[in-house]
Order: structure tokens, then C-alpha cells, then sequence
């Protein structure tokens, strides 16, 4: 009797208009995005029907590739950096003491920054003749003219890129591990301690299998951020030279925008789709344990 | 094991030292006049203050306090329409018996998995079609999407771990269900609602590409995309790297204000919701 009042449909009422939104902005889109992508399109002309020529048409298109490649390059390189990096910051400030604490929130504060802001500071830093990086380089001598670091070559520009991209997000890594570290239980490294266990072995043998579930989350989350990379080199290169560091996403941008085919562009955010589509499963199978 | 504790502190402080210089550099280069600004190569320290690049940047092109009332407007729209949208769908996943429940649930998550990257070209075509584009409602709508699966995880998490006995005291009490949400829910789970809404606001403030895309009329810019757009043209021929660091600067104290104010928040936010 007490059940009574607390009514399912009273609860779908509850949850409808969150549903809604949903259904007119992401389920839509989706269903939109998949008819598109079967069809030749620009915004002048009637969509025509052309099935998969689309996807074909990707498959034999030299900027795919190497859009494509660019971005597991990026991705390839950036991941070891973030985790590794944010593994050792969280082993350094995971005990809480004062300064330990202070360092963590430095750390984070560029995580909260936007990637579009943090990379036209970085653009600056950058700059051949206005930046810091050279100015510096020149000044202690490692460098005797000024680099071009942005948009000249596709891999001295992904580097600098790299570099203020993990600036701004190792701090992200770092705040996860140092709670996954934290919530070791306290016997198991007292029990440890009494053993007289070196403080390696408990990073190789207690530490990193206890918190190895963490490590592949935030390394699939970093994966699937890096897959889609687009506010840094839009800002830092705009994909110079040549469309060579156009990302994936820049290239589906370029197509759906600039250039209007929009057929085409849905084809290219269906592939981006489908391949972040396996990664997140495989990320919302490993937090679905975690809160049974 | 002293000597150690005294190289971690010294570690610690320059890795804040090394973190902090990009945000001091350009806070400091901000600060210089405009000649010292514009010099090449660049001084370390400004040799004078002064609030010359701040004042470009008020007036440039539509003015600052435009683009600040088209970045402040969608990120307040886009908390409200999270918050009003989440909140009770919350609510009504916790506490109610719903028919269908872990399939609408999954159908409600479904922007974690689908890229909003990947969906702005058809959500353009319809804005257009709906008059939403250059509108700070169409892009608070594109923010809120995205921000929707993660914002109805914590609080659905939050919901659900207010006490039985608290709602049931209610019931009896004749409450009716929207009743105890205002009397019992909404003050049980403000610590969630805060988390929520300063991750709404933090996304949407600094978000590029949707408001790259969504925007075309320069009036409509949100910050970042006005200074995206300043890197490459201004007044003075060429970049304008003093009020670039002034615009950096002034979108910057934002979000690290609300997340040195929030911190607590913000950090339990992103552990129960690494799903995002």
C-alpha cells in the first residue's frame, strides 16, 4: 500500500522530457546522419540517392588516410605520455600532505582551462618571432636561429602540439590515479610495510595491479579524446602544411563545412562514429563493474 | 627519509613552477604596453604596465562585453537546461518503478557514445531549418546534449542514495511526488546539483567546435571563437599578441575561479562520473 503512490507512469512523466530532448538531439541526428551518408548532397542541390558510394569514395581518398593516420600518430604518441606521466605525478602527490596537495591543484588547473584557450596560449608560446619557447631555446643556447615549430612540418608541429596538449591534461590522469591510490586499503599496505617491502615492489606489486582497472579507463578516455583531436590543430597549424595535420575531425569539419558536401561529411562522421563506438564500449564495460 | 620528503617538496614545486609559467607568461604579457607587446623577440617581463591590450580588446570589432554576454548567456542557459531536464529524469529513474527502465536509461546515456563531433552536420541542418543557428539558445541546446548522459549519471546516483525513510516520512505525511522532491530530493542532493551545474558551466564556456560551427555572424561569437578568429587578423596588421593574452587571460579567470571555489565539487564530480 505504501507502493501506492509512487506510480511507474508518474515516474515516466518524470523522465519524459529528458527523453525527448534526447530523441530530437541525439537519436534525430543519428538517424539523419545515417540517411545522409547514402546520399550525394550539397546544400544547392536535392540529395540523391547513391547508397555506399560515399564510404567507397572515403576509402579511396588520399586525405582520409591521411587524416586518419595523423590522428593515431597523435594518439599513439600523446597516450604513453598522459599515462605514464599521470601515473608517476600521482605516485609523487598521492600522499596527502600540504604541499603534496598544492602540487595537485596546480597540476589540475589547466584541465579546467578550454582546449581552444589553452591552445592559442600555447600558439603564442610557439610563435617563431613572439614566443617564449624560441626566446628561451635562443637565449641558453640550445638553438642558434629561431624554429618554426607550427605549420611548416607535420611532425615538429605535432610535438609542440603534443607537449601543450599534455600540459593541459595529464593533470585529469593524475587526479583519477591519486583516488584509485587513495582507496588502496590501508592494511594491505600496512601489511606491506611489515614485510619490509621496498617502496618499488609496492608500486610493482601492490600499487599498479591494484589500480590497474583505473589505468585502462583513463587510458581508453584519453584514446578516445585523442581520436577526437580537433580545437588544437584548427588553432595551432590549421592543418598546414598541406591538410597534413588536418585530424579526422578537422577532415570531416572541412568537408561538412567549408566545403558543403554534406553527404560526404556524414559518411566521414559515420566511420569516426563506429570507430569511437568500439572504445566506448569496451570503457562503459569496465565502469559498469566498478558500480555494480 | 627526511631527505626524501624534502626532494618530494622540491620536486612538487617546480613541477607547480613549470605548470604555472604558460598562465604567468601570458597574464604578464597581457599587462604590457602595446609597442612591448608587439616586439619581437619578446621580453620576459613587462617593462611597463599597462591595461592597453585589455582596452583593444573591449573594442574590437563587436566589442568584448558582447562576446562576453554570448558566452555567459549559453553557459547559463546551458546549466538551466541541463539542470531542468535532468533533475527530475533523475528523480524518476531512482525512485520510480518505470516501466522499461534500464532500456530508457541506456537510450538516455546514448550521447556518451555517439561523438557530438560526429553529429553537429545533421543537428546544423536542423538548427537552421528551426532558426536555431546563430542563436545562444540553438548552441545551449548542443551543449546540453552533450552534457546530458554525464550530468543524469551523477544525479541519478545522487538521487538514489537519499534514505528510504526520509521519502517514506513524507508519504505518510501526504506528500505527493512533487511534493517530496522539493521538501526531501532537491536539498538532499544539492552537493550533486552544484557538481552538475559547475561542469555545465566549465564545458560550455570553453567549447569550440559546436560554437565554431553553430555561430556564423561574428555578433554571435562566444570568446573563444572571436579570439580563434584574432590569431590570425587585426588592426595592426599582424597579430595582435597583447590583446590575444588579454582575451586568453579574461577567459581563463572564469573557470579556474569557479574550480578553485569548487574544487571539493568538482573532483567528486569527476570520480563518480569518469564514465564521461
Amino acid at each position: 500500500m505504501r507502493r501506492g503512490r509512487r506510480n511507474g507512469w508518474v515516474g515516466l512523466a518524470y523522465l519524459s522530457p529528458a527523453l525527448l530532448f534526447v530523441l530530437i538531439f541525439t537519436v534525430y541526428p543519428l538517424v539523419r546522419m545515417a540517411w545522409m551518408s547514402l546520399h550525394n548532397w550539397s546544400l544547392l542541390t536535392p540529395p540523391r540517392w547513391v547508397g555506399f558510394d560515399n564510404y567507397t569514395r572515403a576509402a579511396g581518398d588520399r586525405q582520409f588516410w591521411v587524416s586518419f593516420g595523423f590522428t593515431l600518430k597523435y594518439t599513439l604518441i600523446i597516450t604513453p605520455v598522459l599515462i605514464v606521466g599521470g601515473y608517476l605525478l600521482a605516485l609523487l602527490t598521492a600522499h596527502n600532505s600540504p604541499v603534496r596537495r598544492l602540487t595537485r591543484t596546480v597540476v589540475f588547473t589547466p584541465v579546467v582551462i578550454g582546449l581552444g584557450v589553452s591552445s592559442l596560449l600555447w600558439y603564442w608560446l610557439f610563435s617563431t618571432d613572439f614566443g617564449f619557447v624560441n626566446k628561451v631555446l635562443l637565449d641558453l643556447g640550445v638553438i642558434g636561429d629561431p624554429v618554426v615549430w607550427l605549420g611548416v612540418d607535420a611532425d615538429r608541429s605535432n610535438l609542440a602540439i603534443i607537449a601543450s596538449v599534455v600540459w593541459k591534461v595529464i593533470g585529469f590522469g593524475m587526479v583519477l590515479f591519486v583516488g584509485a591510490i587513495q582507496a588502496i586499503p590501508s592494511d594491505v599496505t600496512e601489511a606491506s610495510l611489515v614485510d619490509g617491502a621496498s617502496y618499488r615492489q609496492r608500486v610493482t606489486r601492490i600499487i599498479l595491479p591494484l589500480t590497474l582497472r583505473t589505468v585502462l579507463l583513463v587510458t581508453l578516455l584519453s584514446v578516445i579524446g585523442s581520436l577526437l583531436a580537433f580545437d588544437q590543430f584548427y588553432i595551432m597549424t590549421a592543418g598546414q602544411p598541406q591538410n597534413e595535420t588536418a585530424t579526422s575531425v578537422f577532415f570531416v569539419y572541412l568537408n561538412s563545412f567549408p566545403y558543403l558536401k554534406l553527404g560526404y561529411g556524414a559518411a566521414l562522421s559515420m566511420v569516426l562514429a563506429l570507430t569511437i563506438l568500439a572504445f566506448t564500449v569496451v570503457q562503459l564495460l569496465l565502469t559498469r563493474r566498478s558500480h555494480p | 627519509m627526511r631527505r626524501r620528503g624534502y626532494l618530494v617538496g622540491a620536486v612538487c614545486l617546480a613541477l607547480c613552477a613549470v605548470m604555472l609559467m604558460p598562465l604567468l607568461a601570458s597574464v604578464l604579457a597581457s599587462l604590457k604596453p602595446t609597442a612591448e607587446a608587439a616586439a619581437s623577440p619578446p621580453t620576459y617581463l613587462p617593462g611597463a604596465l599597462s591595461l592597453d591590450s585589455y582596452q583593444r580588446l573591449w573594442e574590437y570589432q563587436q566589442g568584448l562585453p558582447v562576446y562576453l554576454f554570448n558566452s555567459l548567456g549559453t553557459a547559463m542557459l546551458t546549466i538551466l537546461f541541463t539542470l531542468l531536464l535532468t533533475v527530475p529524469a533523475a528523480y524518476g529513474l531512482a525512485r520510480f518503478p518505470v516501466p522499461g527502465k534500464e532500456l530508457l536509461f541506456v537510450v538516455l546515456l546514448l550521447a556518451l557514445i555517439v561523438p557530438y563531433q560526429a553529429l553537429l552536420t545533421p543537428m546544423f541542418l536542423m538548427f537552421a531549418k528551426l532558426g536555431l543557428t546563430n542563436s545562444l539558445i540553438g548552441l545551449a541546446v548542443v551543449h546540453t546534449a552533450i552534457q546530458l548522459p554525464f550530468s543524469l549519471y551523477v544525479l541519478r546516483n545522487s538521487f538514489a542514495a537519499v534514505p528510504r525513510e526520509l521519502e517514506e516520512a513524507a508519504i505518510m505525511d501526504g506528500a505527493s511526488s512533487v511534493q517530496s522532491l522539493r521538501r526531501v530530493f532537491l536539498p538532499a542532493t544539492v552537493p550533486a546539483t552544484v557538481t552538475v551545474a559547475l561542469f555545465a558551466f566549465i564545458m560550455s564556456w570553453n567549447e569550440f567546435l559546436g560554437a565554431l560551427v553553430m555561430m556564423s555572424k561574428s555578433s554571435k561569437f562566444t570568446l573563444p571563437v572571436v579570439l580563434a578568429a584574432a590569431r590570425t587578423e587585426t588592426s595592426l596588421g599582424g597579430t595582435d599578441w597583447g590583446m590575444l593574452q588579454a582575451g586568453i587571460t579574461i577567459s581563463i579567470i572564469p573557470c579556474v575561479g569557479v574550480y578553485l571555489l569548487l574544487q571539493r565539487y568538482y573532483v567528486s564530480g569527476l570520480m563518480s562520473g569518469a564514465v564521461k
